[in-house]
């Protein structure tokens, strides 16, 4: 240990570190500042960024020896001792914030810029935020806040904000509204799950296999046991309930045990309870497990044969779904041109920038509650209960801040470990995830091979469609199954077809398990039929859009599994939108390939995709969701749901519901979420689903609420309750005001409770193949890409988007933006960047540097059309946003490839080496 | 479970020097750490008894004329390196190498001298020094000696530095005259880690008849380790401008090197396509800096934001 004296945020500070300790250790766990967030620790992400001598600079990776003398600024040292930063307001107003966890990184790389450019232009950001990543992309806003920031500080004039006020908006509804947690989150205050530390917390860590295939022949934990400072080590005898979890299939052990089988590599095979991470970490690398190998299933399609080794007992087919519509033959008579093609879709992460974390700990009643940023907290408890032996109500899930999603934090990552060593030690224990593990372990995108097959009249009306889908599940089941049914009722597109059949199999693997992903499954699907649509354009001799538009769906017409839709069926509305701005901004022949002025190699073009996303659970599942509203005793309202704010903005959503509905100021309405002691059942945070689901519980239960506090007013005044008004926070008899607060008061006085809750079920649906409907709601979309070619290199950039999204009703515009932001960012890295690699079930990409996602630098222009075509059991009609607006992003894309320079992407994310040798006439 | 066990800050080379034969090949130097502390934590690189940070030591961070030569500090940052006028003037290729290095974040830390003792035989600094006929100036127990660049190279990331007791001071190279200028390109993968799939600098000068009177040509990864395309630089001499990048010296460029395939990375037949773009590219941008005109900051950004 050295003694290392350093200012922090303008304060002497002496601590003592030890010879490895970094910048961000000593910042996060010895001074208690925890703005300063680790996203990778390994120099790849950005969101560990201070400033040191006013310069950014890498905590993570920065030795702590290497700040002695220096002056280093953190995000608390950033933030006034009243209100905010011209930046962190300039972020909170632009809606640059989502899940936050990036934002401290963000907002002290920008300080740094504008304190030696005062006026930067959009390049001048952009170089500056190269490395510093977002993977909510909200790069437009980020740029936007940072020259918003910018002019105020210069001018002294106050921030100008965005205005995306929208035509509908009513009291709240519709309008621009920051993010409650925004200011929190701008300023590190903002707590995640890696940021709460508890008296006599143990560190837990976990033992992975690191075979992909193989039977555990022995293992011994006796040296790690007897490390000092190990509190614990437990292996798969010491799990006391269920030895497998699973959010529908319970296949995933828990732990492996001796003479089990190890699937994948990142199977756990022991835990371990320590004084300190180190020693945690230290106790792993002595446990010694000796493993028998097993030939490894590595291909969903070699996995399908019936020579294939297996995964699991009961073989490699976690499911077959079979769509049909129609009569194919009848379907390929009446087709006078039949084209057919097939498609790669590589499996991808989510690289949230938080990487998992739970923590646990007894409480004094004998039960165990659980920290953790999930977006499925009541599973969480059930599963963890299960495993643990106990009823669901010994578990207490208390959902923290949660660094991004998108699919990821579905499925148990750390739950269940630390709650077993809880029990163990009788300690509060962390599992915090690194960024190798977190790749490792949480399930992926499903990599799928996608045949699709089309018939078309030489008016381009199609006739039929057959798709033939494989989905690498991986080595467990996770959502693969219903990831998969989308993906295959979506894969003949939101068109009219006729005749269509579709097969799909789901197929176990000994890769790592695929499960949600924002877009589930229609991500992939969506690539296949709409580069087959541009295909069957080219081969028609019609314009791509009026090919769509000619078969596009529309009310009174039927999906692909025979369902009519009867209301909120934007997609015309969509196409028509993007293709005039389009027309504007692209000229008359967007999709004819351009020359680029002093860049002889390069060609520009435009591409064009659509795509439909279904809200809600679907397929015959109970879609519910419950919530609680109350007035307190100063007037507030506070609304209670479980449900998970990965980001995207619901609690702004609930709150403007709840005001909205109970006429009170949006600031007076508080948000709690996932806390399954305090908060009713909001079910996953999954399919787009929670505006509409939780949205409508909030709504019905402000509606309860206000109807019991009109017939308290009603009995009290004796007057009618529809005499009563609620608005401009307070409840209205004729001229006469009462304040919430009083009303509070009234109805306690009567003996009433300020409180109602509610649960609300959305329209039944059907499952798959019963005829019925599979679901309630579909968004729809529209977009179009222009991306330009280097035909030398193959390098590909995209310049500018469109995007037309119809989202039923948007209720909170910034919200939407973010959305649409966001979601063709991550449409972009899908297309262009990201692959996880995996050989032979090995990971390659075991580290963020192996993982690409997109940054500032490739951020496209973005323009957003919300196109509003409202669903009746929607609140206010909304339905939802989520995912639809990545969907139809990379296929746009890959189109504007083709009629840039003539060759057409087959397989993602598109690689430049093989395209240059395409373009070049090489054999690649 | 440690990867070093202490971590000592000397403040001149003598100190470094010292610390560093105390624990032959079981102390390493560290700079910025941008390489090093990777490889330590991931294991590529064995733990080790003692880092030895060499930032420390003013005369490693100096930048400035020697004797007429450009002197860059072993431990100057790409940061201050893409600032420094002095080096805007005399090391176009260089400013534009390092300004392609990592985000702000890393430059502020990483270093030229860590770049060149990487060993990468792609790495971006490394690169642009031999386009400029670097030397390294290397200190010893036994003194100090000033070699060329390429002599410190030995093998795939292998230096004469490593695993001895050796530090590198800095490098010096000639200043820039008005018939001089010099260049650096490279290319990314968008899916890979940031090391470039293929990079090149070219050094040139020019006579007054626009006839080409000198080239100094690098090109990474060209083999296993950095060094110059000494063949086909001796082709350019004597021609004149427009014909840099003629086929045959492109030719003999492309039989020079031996470019391969790395897995997940890139195929050998890609870099012998983008090499020969590279050299018809970057004869222009090299003539256009011997015009006097100054390097762009950041090729990625383009007219990033042109539009709309
Ligand atoms: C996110 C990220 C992006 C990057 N992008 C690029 C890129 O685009 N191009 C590129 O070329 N590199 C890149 N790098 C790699 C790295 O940052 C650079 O190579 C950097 O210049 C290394 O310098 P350093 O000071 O950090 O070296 P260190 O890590 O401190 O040292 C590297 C090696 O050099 C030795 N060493 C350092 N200084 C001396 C000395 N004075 N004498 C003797 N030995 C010494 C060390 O012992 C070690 O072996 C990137 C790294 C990261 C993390
Ligand atoms: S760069 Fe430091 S945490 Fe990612
Ligand atoms: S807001 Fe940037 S990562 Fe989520």
């Amino acid at each position: 240990m050295e003694n290392l004296s350093l200012w922090v945020n303008g304060l002497k500070v002496e601590v003592m570190v030890g010879p490895e300790e970094m910048l961000a250790d000593v910042l996060r766990d010895r001074l208690r500042l925890t703005g300063t967030k680790i996203g990778c620790n390994e120099a790849e992400c950005g969101t560990c960024t201070v400033l040191m001598d006013g310069e950014p600079v890498l905590s993570c990776t920065l030795p702590a020896l290497k700040a002695a003398g220096r002056r280093v600024t953190t995000i608390e040292g950033l933030t006034p001792a009243n209100g905010l930063h011209p930046l962190q307001e300039a972020f909170v107003v632009h809606g640059a914030i989502q899940c936050g966890f990036c934002t401290p990184g963000q907002i002290l790389t920008a300080a740094a810029l504008l304190a030696r450019v005062t006026d930067p232009d959009p390049a001048q950001i952009r170089h500056a935020l190269k490395d510093t990543l977002c993977r909510c992309g909200c790069y437009p806003s980020i740029e936007n806040a940072v020259r918003a920031a910018a002019a105020s500080m210069r001018t002294g004039e106050a921030l100008q904000g965005p205005s995306p006020e929208h035509a509908s908006a009513t009291h709240v509804v519709g309008r621009t509204m920051p993010r409650p947690d925004a200011a929190a989150k701008a300023t590190g205050r903002a707590r995640f799950a890696d940021d709460y530390t508890f008296p006599g917390m143990l560190h837990g860590r976990t033992l992975r296999a690191g075979v992909p295939h193989a039977i555990l022949k022995k293992l011994d934990v006796s040296r790690a046991r007897s490390l000092p400072g190990v509190a614990a080590v437990l292996t798969a005898e010491d799990v006391p309930g269920e030895r497998n979890h699973g959010l529908v299939v319970r296949d995933w052990p828990v732990l492996v045990g001796v003479g089990e089988k190890v699937r994948t590599v990142g199977d756990a095979v022991a835990l371990v309870a320590a004084t300190s991470r180190a020693i945690a970490s230290q106790a792993l690398s002595i446990i010694e497990a000796e493993f028998e190998p097993l030939p490894i299933v590595s291909d969903p399609v070699a996995a399908r044969r019936s020579d294939s080794p297996r995964v699991h007992e009961t073989g490699n087919l976690l499911k077959h779904i079979p769509v049909r519509k129609g009569n194919m033959d009848e379907g390929w008579r009446q087709a006078e041109v039949i084209l057919e093609d097939t498609f790669h879709t590589p499996m991808t992460e989510h690289a949230f920038l938080e990487p998992e974390c739970s923590l646990a700990r007894p409480t004094d009643d004998g039960r165990i509650e659980i920290y953790v940023g999930s977006q499925i907290p009541y599973a969480d408890r059930d599963q963890t209960a299960a495993c643990l032996g106990v009823a669901p109500d010994r578990i207490r899930i208390i959902g923290t801040l949660i660094g991004g999603g998108f699919g990821g934090k579905e499925d148990i990552a750390g739950q269940i470990h630390a709650a077993l060593l809880v029990r163990a030690t009788g300690l509060p224990v962390k599992v915090l995830y690194d960024r190798h593990e977190s790749l490792l372990v949480h399930p992926k995108r499903h990599a799928t091979q996608i045949r699709v097959k089309l018939g078309a009249q030489r008016d381009g009306t199609l006739t039929a469609a057959e798709t033939e889908l494989y989905g690498d599940s991986g080595a467990y089941a996770s959502l693969g199954d219903k990831v998969m049914t989308r993906a295959t009722t979506h894969s003949s597109g939101p068109y009219i077809v006729p005749h269509v059949r579709a097969d799909c199999y789901a197929m176990y693997t000994n890769n790592p398990p695929a499960g949600a992903f924002r877009g589930f499954g229609v991500t992939q699907s969506c690539f296949a039929i709409e580069s087959a649509m541009d295909e069957l354009a080219e081969r028609l001799g019609v314009d791509p859009v009026e090919l769509r538009r000619g078969n596009a769906l529309r009310v009174g017409t039927s999906t692909s599994t025979g369902q009519v839709l009867h209301e909120s069926v934007g997609l015309l509305e969509c196409i028509d939108r993007v293709d005039a701005r389009l027309r504007e901004r692209g000229g008359a022949q967007p999709f004819t390939m351009r020359m680029v002025e002093g860049r002889p190699a390069s060609r520009r073009a435009w591409g064009f995709a659509v795509a439909f996303k279904n809200t809600g659970l679907g397929s015959g599942a109970e879609d519910k969701a419950g919530a609680e509203v109350e007035l307190d005793d100063q007037g507030c309202v506070e609304v209670r749901t479980a449900s998970a704010e990965i980001g995207q903005g619901l609690v702004t959503v609930l709150q403007m519901i709840a005001a909205e509905e109970l006429g009170v100021p949006f600031r007076d309405v508080r948000v709690l979420l996932s806390d399954t002691d305090r908060t009713p059942d909001g079910g996953p945070t999954t399919a787009s689903r929670q505006t509409f689901v939780a949205g409508n519980a909030v709504l019905h239960a402000s509606r309860v609420l206000r109807r019991a506090a009109a017939a308290t007013l009603a009995e009290h005044n004796d007057c009618p309750p529809d005499a009563i008004r609620f608005a401009d926070g307070a409840a209205w008899i004729g001229d006469q005001r009462l304040d919430m607060a009083q009303v509070a008061a009234l109805m306690h006085a009567e003996g009433r409770e300020p409180r109602a809750s509610y649960e609300y079920h959305a329209p039944a649906t059907a499952a798959l193949g019963s005829g019925g409907d599979i679901h309630f709601a579909y968004s729809f979309a529209a977009q179009a890409a222009e991306v330009e070619v280097d035909t030398e290199t193959g390098e590909v950039r995209v310049l500018q988007v469109i995007a037309a999204t119809d989202v039923g009703r948007a209720l909170n515009p910034l919200g939407v933006q973010g959305q649409v932001e966001g979601g063709v960012i991550m449409g972009l890295g899908n297309a262009l960047t990201e692959e996880f690699i995996v050989e032979d079930g090995r990971v390659f990409s075991d580290r963020l540097a192996r993982y690409r996602m997109p940054s500032i630098v490739h951020t496209p222009y973005i323009e957003s059309v919300v196109v509003e075509h409202p669903v009746a059991a929607g609140p206010y009609g909304a339905k939802g946003i989520g995912e639809i607006t990545s969907i139809p992003t990379t296929p746009a894309i890959t189109n504007a490839i083709y009629h840039a320079c003539g060759v057409r992407i087959r397989r993602l994310p598109v690689d430049q080496d093989w395209l240059a040798l395409q373009i070049a006439g090489l054999p690649a | 479970m440690t990867f070093w066990d202490r971590y000592l800050r000397p403040t001149t080379v003598d100190e470094a020097l010292q610390e560093l034969a105390r624990a032959p090949g079981e102390s390493r130097v560290i700079a910025g750490g941008t390489d090093l502390l990777l490889d330590l934590q991931q294991r590529r690189q064995a733990p080790v008894r003692a880092l030895v940070d060499i930032t420390g030591i003013a005369e490693l961070c100096d930048i400035g004329e020697q004797d007429g030569s450009i002197f860059i500090g072993a431990a100057a940052t790409h940061s201050r390196i893409v600032e420094h006028s002095l080096l805007i003037r005399h090391a176009p290729c260089l400013v534009e190498a390092c300004s392609l290095i990592g985000g702000p974040q890393v430059r502020n830390v990483a270093t030229l001298g860590g770049n060149v003792a990487h060993g990468l035989p792609a790495a971006d600094g490394t690169i642009a020094l031999l386009a400029l006929g670097a030397q390294a100036i290397v200190a010893e127990a036994g003194g100090r000696r000033t070699v060329p660049l390429e002599s410190l190279f030995v093998g795939p990331g292998q230096t004469t530095l490593r695993g001895r007791t050796a530090l590198l001071v800095g490098f010096l190279f000639p200043q820039r005259d008005a018939q001089e200028g010099s260049a650096f390109q490279r290319i990314m993968r968008p899916q890979g880690v940031a090391i470039a799939i293929l990079n090149i600098a070219l050094w040139l000068r020019m006579d007054a008849a626009g006839i080409i009177a000198q080239a100094r040509l690098a090109v990474g990864p060209c083999g296993p380790m950095p060094r110059r395309a000494t063949a086909a630089e001796a082709l350019m001499c004597g021609q004149p401008a427009n014909v840099a990048n003629s086929e045959r010296i492109l030719k003999a460029l492309a039989e020079d090197v031996q470019l391969r395939t790395s897995v997940h990375r890139a195929s050998a037949e890609y870099r012998y396509h983008v090499l020969g773009v590279l050299l018809r590219r970057i004869v222009p941008s090299a003539l256009a800096s011997v015009a006097g005109a100054l390097p762009a900051i950041d090729q990625e950004l383009g007219e990033s934001r042109g539009i709309g």
